[in-house]
């Protein structure tokens, strides 16, 4: 699912378990409690609810190095806007609040319950709740929620950054749809009905299993058609969520103010603590760090741990030690290998690469175990049907560059070749293991080109345009991925299956599509055996791995800092082990 | 010097239009030179994979389809009258002064760079004042009493902060006054008309960093001038005609001091509007740097294109300001 966005499944989580775990916690609603309130100490907010608090009033700062794809939640695809959206747009489903595993049970948000699917399973029907409103008072449609789903699978020209599994699983028009901006007949697609106001029925073109996961993504958030003006409407975003748009100004600041219409009564997972939310964009890490140290903010937004210099700091420090929190988040640092792109279209070519890298340095480079533990496969260990497996496995995990040369000269090119390595130029880590890559693949005689490119686009723009990837000659791209939702398919189906290859937006970077690969997906997306299940998700990391195109590095594990001005935060791996950003107040 | 005004003031705008048209052009007809179709420049524009339709309009909007003169010609219209473009679902309005429109980001250029203004201006007016004041105090006390302590002292610490960079100056101060002893804590630009005493207390740090390097460069170069003033023989005719030491200083050798002072400090505060890159990243500060920086990460154009004229333009506007200062304190200067 998410890019390195491993964030949106925790949030729901964790937020009731600070509603029931806390002191007022009678009060919270029916979500159940997973975690218990805990006053800190190290990993103190993996295994429950730190400084759970439902003190009101104060300003949330969130800060986040470089800026997002979109805040828009029908045009984003990264974990830690999946995370923050909901508070201002509801899917139907989200996650329950808990700390670690708990967060990834799945509850009802804007809809009443879970999905009611068919005996045949290609139907699923959602009501939902009433009294539903938006921050304008205009009541919330389930019209709404089809438009929100049509306007974010079927108009990539407009909205590309987010996934399209409803485009891949519904039934089309007999004309093909269009999407909304294009199509403007009434019906749109008809795959999607609404009955009455309050319900919505998806029709599949076969069965899903996951769908429940599906609808928990931010493109069920309902967005009123009037309201929509396509990419311009990230600049006025229709609330849903408790807090609702202040002020947003593209690549500096967006303020949340409470949603005066939001009705708590409507919702037993959020709180509406804070008087205002502030995100800071375009911060320095450097900055983020010192300001989370010094409790100036509360949150850092990406999630994706303190800077390697802080973090060295930190671990030099008790105190400071013993406010962070460690874990794995369900997300797979890797590289990816540009299958069409010469001589990579050659297997042996890509397994000299596969063998070369020296993963030890890598993950030195990333920050040492306390950042991921050395990966050997593509389906990380905490999400169900991880085999241990190690089809490239070299002595400790060094490399071994003998066989990659073989593997070199079996695929032509006993010299080496040149090809180019792109990364995320605001992550530090990432272009630090790039560089370490690099100098392994020169020692076998290939010449890596180390490229830059800026996270907000680096999906809509650069490593996910496979016109722009193939046209430029890039045969590696950094990449870190976590599970749309935990199970295998909500991990690997958008990067490995060869039919979610899209234009722009592209998470499938190898452009992988090899139907034994389609098959096994398909298989396991429509089986009702939850154990024959996992064993596609198995088959499925063996032969990626047989082909490969992805080289795993390692299991990121998140290394946060905890803010002693922040309450109630929990790491959830619903978001990759983020902190679910749902409730989170302050003292201040 | 009424003519002296209107003629810099026309040259400046000569100038202004001069650069637009290389800006312009190296936007515009290099990328042709080098052999790109207006196609693949169209595509540029979009950033994203270009669908056919999406092509065509950029090639419309922007006029790729026609002559490099008339693209120019329709550029200075639209940042005269504004312009209307048509991509995506309803056509979009770019108000003037159009700078251009990013499709990218589905912005007007202006607003964007308008709202990013003040940041910068008052980093750069901010530290200008500060680094005038201590780098040309410093300088002349430094050459009234040369190879003295206060000399010495003055020239190793000027030393100092032309040799610091200012990531390094700057995340100092930060680690000691923000976080070590939290004085200047929780940094963040507000507008000098919403709370001029917060605006100034948040500005405090960068304008200390930037003007750490600049005032140590005017100090040793008011140091040098003075120098050799203060040796000129109207200086001792100056003294010997019986004048008190301060008039000596400041009408007769810091008035001549000023003329070279002046040259430099109006191309260091022009390129300085254009944007503080470093001290706006050190200090998270969202100005014309930092824009300018976040506009050639995401390789978008029309953003370029734009803060790279406004830059221009702040380098023109400080140079004929300081031709006109130079009138005012050079009468020479009006009888050439």
């Amino acid at each position: 699912m998410r890019r390195s966005r491993t964030l949106v499944l925790a949030a729901v989580a964790a937020t009731a378990a600070l509603v029931l775990s806390g002191c007022d916690s009678s009060k919270g609603g029916s979500a159940a409690p997973s975690g218990s309130a805990g006053a800190g100490g190290q990993d103190a907010a993996t295994k429950g609810i730190v400084n759970a608090s439902d003190h009101k009033g104060g300003t949330v700062t969130y800060e986040m190095k470089g800026t997002p794809d979109s805040l828009d939640p029908g045009n984003t695809y990264y974990a830690y806007i999946y995370n923050f959206s909901r508070l201002y747009a509801r899917p139907l489903t989200t996650f329950a609040p808990g700390p670690g595993q708990d967060g990834n049970k799945l509850v009802p948000d804007l809809a009443s319950g879970m999905g009611q699917v068919s005996a045949d399973g290609l139907t699923w029907t959602y009501h939902l709740r009433s009294g539903l409103k938006y921050d304008d008072g205009t009541p919330i449609s389930s019209k709404d929620v089809k438009y929100a789903v049509e306007r974010s699978n079927f108009a990539p020209k407009v909205n590309s950054n987010g996934p399209t599994y409803f485009q891949e699983l519904l039934v089309d028009n007999a004309t093909p749809y269009q999407g909304p901006y294009d199509d403007k007949s009434p019906d749109g697609l008809k795959s999607i009905e609404t009955p009455d106001d309050t319900t919505v029925v998806f029709h599949l073109k076969q069965p899903f299993a996951d769908f429940d996961y599906l609808v928990s993504a931010p493109q069920t958030a309902p967005v009123p058609q009037p309201k929509d003006d396509g990419a311009g409407y990230v600049k006025h975003i229709v609330s849903s969520g408790s807090y609702k748009f202040q002020s947003y100004a593209d690549g500096k600041e967006a303020v949340l103010v409470p949603n005066t219409n939001w009705d708590a009564s409507t919702d037993p997972l959020r709180k509406q603590l804070a008087d205002k939310i502030d995100l800071k964009m375009n911060i320095d890490q450097a900055t983020i760090d010192q300001d989370l140290i010094a409790g100036n903010a509360q949150v850092d937004l990406v999630g994706g741990g303190v800077d390697p210099q802080t973090q060295a700091k930190i671990l030099l420090d008790p105190k400071l030690k013993a406010k962070t929190d460690n874990a794995y988040g369900g997300r797979l640092v890797y590289m990816a290998i540009n299958s069409h792109q010469a001589p990579f279209d050659n297997t042996d070519c890509r397994k000299a690469v596969q063998l070369a890298i020296d993963k030890v340095a890598v993950q030195t480079a990333e920050g040492g175990p306390i950042r991921g533990q050395i990966a050997t496969s593509v389906l990380p260990p905490d999400i169900p049907g991880h085999a241990d497996i190690a089809p490239f496995a070299t002595a400790g995990n060094k490399g071994d560059a003998s066989k990659a040369k073989d593997a070199l000269k079996a695929c032509g090119h006993p010299e080496g070749f040149k090809t180019t390595l792109i990364a995320r130029t605001e992550r530090k880590a990432e272009i630090a293991a790039a560089t370490a890559i690099q100098s392994q693949l020169k020692t076998i005689g290939i010449e890596a080109d180390i490229q830059q490119f800026p996270q907000g686009k680096y999906f809509s723009d650069y490593a996910g345009v496979p016109n722009f990837i193939n046209s430029k000659g890039v045969g590696l791209m950094m990449m870190q991925w976590g599970a749309d939702w935990p199970t295998g398919y909500g991990f690997l189906q958008q990067i490995v299956d060869g039919r979610a290859i899209k234009d722009s937006g592209n998470s499938n970077l190898s452009q992988l599509n090899d139907p034994a690969v389609n098959k096994l997906l398909d298989d396991a997306g429509s089986n009702a055996d939850k154990a024959a299940r996992e064993k596609d998700y198995a088959a499925i990391d063996k032969q990626v791995m047989d082909d490969a195109v992805i080289v795993p590095l390692t299991d990121f594990k998140v290394f946060l800092y905890r803010s002693d001005t922040a309450t109630n935060l929990v790491s959830t791996s619903a978001f990759s082990g983020e902190y679910d950003y749902l409730n989170i107040g302050t003292t201040k | 010097m009424l003519a002296y005004i209107i003629r810099r003031t026309f040259a400046a705008l000569v100038l202004l239009l001069v650069v637009s048209a290389v800006t312009f052009g190296i936007f515009f007809l290099l990328p042709r030179l080098a052999g790109e179709t207006a196609d693949q420049l169209a595509a540029q524009y979009i950033g994203k994979n270009p669908s056919p339709e999406a092509m065509v309009a950029i090639k419309k909007n922007l006029g790729f389809d026609q002559p490099l003169y008339i693209q120019f010609a329709r550029f200075i219209k639209q940042l005269v009258l504004g312009a209307q473009y048509k991509y995506g679902p309803d056509a979009t309005t770019c108000h003037v002064p159009c700078f251009g429109y990013s499709f990218k980001n589905h912005l007007e250029v202006w607003p964007e760079i308008q709202s990013r203004l003040p940041v910068t201006i008052s980093l750069a007016i901010g530290a200008a004042v500060l680094w005038v004041l201590a780098g040309v105090a410093t300088g002349v006390v430094s050459a009234l009493r040369p190879r003295s302590i206060f000399d010495r002292l003055a020239m190793s610490v000027s030393l100092a902060g032309v040799s610091l960079p200012i990531f390094f100056t700057g995340a100092l101060l930060l680690f000691l006054f923000s976080y070590q002893w939290p004085i200047f804590d929780k940094l963040h630009y507000v507008n000098f008309t919403d709370d001029p005493l917060s605006w100034a207390r948040n500005m405090v740090l960068p304008w200390i960093s930037l003007a750490f390097l600049y005032s140590a460069l005017y100090a040793r170069l008011t140091r040098s001038e003075m120098l050799d003033t203060m040796n000129e023989d109207y200086i001792r005719t100056a003294r010997a005609k019986g004048l008190i030491e301060r008039k000596v200083v400041v009408r007769h050798g810091l008035r001549a001091v000023l003329t070279p002072l002046l040259t430099i400090f109006g191309m260091d505060l022009g390129l300085l509007l254009g944007g503080a890159v470093i001290t706006e990243t050190v200090f998270s500060l969202q100005g014309i740097g930092a824009f300018a920086v976040a506009a050639i990460g995401d390789n978008d154009l029309p953003k370029i294109l734009g803060v790279t004229l406004v830059a221009a333009f702040f380098v023109i506007l400080c140079n004929l300001l300081v031709d006109l200062l130079y009138a005012a304190v050079d009468p020479r200067v009006r009888l050439s």
